[in-house]
């Protein structure tokens, strides 16, 4: 049977069915029915993790004639248990958008032309190596993507890393999680969350910092409001700068004012301390505190840079570092009233409670985004409400393998697949595994994603390969960057699926295989790699990206790191790459465990998932003999730091007097340039916005829908008003999701950074408005 | 030729019931939840006389709570987004 374009409609009205059950009846399960498969004989299910967010959802595919034709929610997933989002459910249908790019183009005189893709991959190569040898070895980059599978990060780190010689490889989880990486490093000297989502089976009180989890985590945030349906006993509290769904579902939702969740979650610390709710017995065996440097700038200007210094303090210098941050005094910071600091301290403290802490953007995005990842850790390690069932502070990733391509493989300046380039065992581990001279590798960093935007500017960088992200919609103060890239003498290489702004000023488009038309790995937020198979073929001369790299590799000589066949590459490269992880602090799953399950977690021991680390109970890598063993640091301790409130890189003024704040919304991934090809999802949200809070719109004379122009010191931009829309700013802000690029927000963006992550900040800058 | 799909709320303690009652109507695919009293109900009429005498048994179902609809299909509406970049 040859399933038509009416039957696909028609899967497509099954799909939008089971998301709006989805939505409505948190955790409704279809998993049993098999009507489908019955009255279409020749659909067949293979399990896939979906392609967008972080959370790492089990999808089964249902594939007719060689065309992804449905989606189901993998039951056997223990991630999502058969339910997904309307994203999750609608996910195929973003393969086979009209305007697919199926041949290679490159440049000629102007305009692009069609080639044959083995002549784009031969013009990369000699454009790469002449870019190199004319302009040395840091005039070239690579830049990617969380959305890379974790093949396709590997090959690009061994190439760009291990062979070509330079640390110019970056991806666009710099923009999005960076400071939980250094939070994490910093605080437990080990990357990633300690928990996972069972957390959400056995707290008691779950704590959304900055973080919309009901649009950007909807399946997680499902099962929270599911346990509080059963469990009775359940609480919700939004801590952020804007109302959302997220805030509406919560039992009590706190707003305060942007970038002064540092003041508040040091004030709750105080509170802990004063109310004597610290555990002390935890305090005195698994805990040390310190300080860092304070002023640390905001890395607005070319070649900043910054490292911190560490210097250890005793509790007594802590609680007195605290002085400064009491209920009243914080209030006055942040908006929040001391009563609500009070009561989610009291939270924290009650020692009855379970509580789990979640965050996303809000916290990483941020200029000082490293210290408040470190500011809710000191929370929880305070009272000893860590890494025990439903005791977590949990770091949300936002792609589908930020964690695992990025954080885990090392796609970041300064990293290997195992530790960071500036350590010389961690570069005889890589060249030894990688098969080339130590030498090669170069021992310091070069330019994370923003200096390396600004080194392309310049013309330090003359020669960009990017693949898998639409950074001409994402960079911060885009023009800068945009222009840049536009300049006589660069050279831009983009791998994608769809046209975009970023297609737009390449000098090469190679079209990219997406999701299930190659075999690949992601890493999900709770360390859980997932494997998926090939399940249809690519359209036209599409290649994986992993591939691309490997043939452009090939061309310039290095056959011997790059010797695998077709047929089985990707088994071949997991299995190198998981040498880098041997040993029972992040060993990963065989191969063949992978393909057969719906995701492993690491550390993966003796044929065991580690679901707590640094707990004994679970974590096979504990050796202290005691009840917790932070095992990251070289003291075994996790770090409580003393970190300031320190203000943002712009705030509002008398001339620029609002807030914008950027986001997303839960219909689009990211830019849209897959999502807004999806009928339903476009037609759902099919342009982008700006939320005003109602009384700043009435100021401004303003009705729904009437244009707007927002004004920085960096560009302006018109569009739509929203009021009294699904999110609604406090007064004084103003937020603008970045999925539509008719609407580029990022010409107004500031480019400032939280100096040790190298995140961006694009939560906040300062903006005026006027009635267009 | 529209496209439907609905969920089904059936009266209490009815789903099975309701289950039968749609599975003997023709144009009609069901799936029913494993954990909720909620059954997706799916139309696909051949054309606009047999969608209203469709529409009209359904009212008449006793089992039937209420239906909300979750997705509509006609041919004048199925546009999805196109941009004009240079490619």
């Amino acid at each position: 049977m040859k399933l038509d374009r009416r039957q696909f409609i028609k899967q497509a009205a099954i799909s939008s069915a089971f998301a709006t059950a989805g939505s409505l009846f948190p955790g409704i399960s279809f998993g049993d029915w098999n009507r489908l498969a019955g009255n279409s004989a020749l659909i067949t299910w293979q399990k896939s993790p979906c392609r967008f967010c972080g959370t790492g959802c089990g999808l089964l595919i249902g594939v007719n004639n060689n065309r992804a034709v449905a989606v189901k929610g993998d039951p056997a997933c223990s991630v999502n248990k058969g339910l997904c989002c309307m994203k999750g459910y609608h996910s195929v249908q973003a393969l086979y958008g009209k305007d697919r790019l199926t041949t290679a183009k490159i440049r000629k005189n102007g305009s692009m032309v069609e080639v044959p893709i083995q002549e784009a991959l031969d013009l990369v190569a000699s454009k790469l190596k002449e870019t190199r040898e004319k302009h040395g070895k840091d005039a070239v980059a690579m830049y990617g993507s969380g959305q890379w599978t974790i093949p396709d990060g590997y090959v690009a780190s061994k190439l760009f890393k291990g062979c070509l010689g330079t640390n110019n490889l970056e991806a666009n989880a710099r923009l999005c999680m960076a400071s939980a990486v250094t939070g994490f490093m910093t605080s437990f000297g080990l990357d990633e969350p300690m928990g996972c989502y069972e957390d959400i089976d056995y707290a008691d009180v779950f704590v959304t910092w900055g973080n919309n989890m009901a649009e950007m985590h909807p399946v997680l945030f499902s099962r929270m409001v599911a346990n509080r349906k059963r469990r009775k006993d359940v609480t919700i509290i939004d801590f952020a700068t804007r109302l959302t769904r997220t805030s509406q579902a919560s039992d009590k939702s706190i707003l305060f004012k942007p970038q002064t969740d540092l003041a508040v979650a040091n004030a709750i610390c105080y509170e802990i301390i004063r109310n004597g709710w610290v555990d002390s017995n935890f305090v005195g065996e698994h805990v040390s505190f310190h300080k860092g440097k304070t002023n640390i700038g905001y890395g607005t200007e070319d070649h900043f840079s910054f490292k911190d210094k560490a210097e250890s303090i005793d509790f007594e210098e802590f609680k007195a570092f605290l002085d400064d941050y009491t209920p009243e005094k914080v209030e006055k910071i942040s908006g929040v009233k001391a009563e609500d600091i009070k009561y989610l301290a009291s939270l924290y403290g009650d020692p009855t409670l379970k509580v789990t802490s979640f965050w996303c953007m809000g916290m990483n995005q941020h200029t000082r985004g490293t210290w408040i990842n470190n500011l809710v850790y000191n929370i929880h390690l305070l009272v000893g409400k860590i890494s025990t069932p439903g005791n977590s502070p949990f770091s949300l990733t936002g792609q589908p393998s930020a964690c695992g391509t990025v954080r885990e493989v090392g796609t970041l300046t300064h990293k290997l697949p195992h530790g960071v380039v500036m350590n010389e065992k961690h570069r005889k581990l890589a060249a030894e595994i990688w098969d080339v001279p130590v030498t090669n590798i170069d021992p310091k960093p070069s330019n994370h994603t923003v200096a390396m935007f600004r080194a392309l500017d310049r013309g330090d960088i003359k020669f960009m390969w990017i693949q898998v992200t639409n950074p001409m919609v994402t960079m911060p103060n885009l023009k800068r960057y945009r222009d840049g890239a536009k300049k006589d003498d660069r050279f831009i290489v983009v791998s994608d699926v769809y046209p975009t702004p970023t297609t737009d000023i390449a000098d090469v488009i190679l079209p990219a295989a997406m999701w299930i038309e190659q075999e690949g790995l992601y890493g999900n937020s709770e360390r859980r790699t997932q494997h998926f198979a090939q399940i249809v073929d690519p359209p036209g001369e599409a290649m994986s990206d992993t591939w691309q790299i490997i043939e452009v590799a090939r061309r310039l000589g290095f056959t011997k790191q790059f010797s695998w066949s077709e047929d089985d590459y990707i088994e071949k490269i997991w299995e190198e790459y998981r040498r880098f992880h041997a040993g029972p602090k992040h060993e990963m799953a065989p191969y063949q465990v992978l393909k057969a399950r719906s995701g492993v977690q690491w550390p993966f021991v003796d044929g065991k998932e580690t679901r707590w680390r640094f707990n004994p109970k679970y974590d096979p890598a504990c050796t202290n003999g005691k009840d917790f063993d932070f095992y990251g640091k070289k003291n075994n301790r996790a770090w409580i730091w003393a970190r300031p409130y320190e203000p943002a890189a712009e705030s509002p003024d008398s001339e620029y007097n609002f807030w914008l704040n950027t986001g997303r919304v839960i219909e689009h991934w990211h830019t849209g340039s897959m999502t807004r090809r999806v009928p339903v999802l476009h037609n759902a949200v099919p342009s982008a916005y700006v939320e005003i809070h109602p009384e700043d719109a009435a100021e401004l004379g303003v009705v729904d829908g009437e244009k707007v122009r927002i004004i920085s010191r960096r560009g302006e931009i018109v569009m739509p008003a929203q009021i009294k829309g699904r999110g609604v700013p406090a007064r004084g802000m103003v937020f603008v999701p970045f999925f539509d690029e008719s609407y580029l927000i990022n010409e107004v963006t500031l480019d400032a950074f939280c100096p040790i992550s190298k995140q961006p900040d694009y939560k906040k800058c300062a903006v005026k408005l006027e009635k267009a | 030729m529209p496209i439907f799909s609905y969920l089904a709320i059936p009266k209490t303690e009815a789903k099975e019931k309701l289950c039968i009652e749609l599975s003997a109507l023709d144009h009609c695919q069901i799936m029913p939840a494993d954990n909720q009293d909620i059954v997706v109900l799916v139309t696909d009429t051949p054309d606009e006389s047999t969608e209203k005498r469709l529409q009209e048994r359904l009212k008449k179902l006793q089992h039937l709570q209420s239906l909300s609809m979750a997705f509509g299909y006609d041919e004048k509406n199925d546009k999805g987004e196109q941009t004009d970049h240079e490619t």
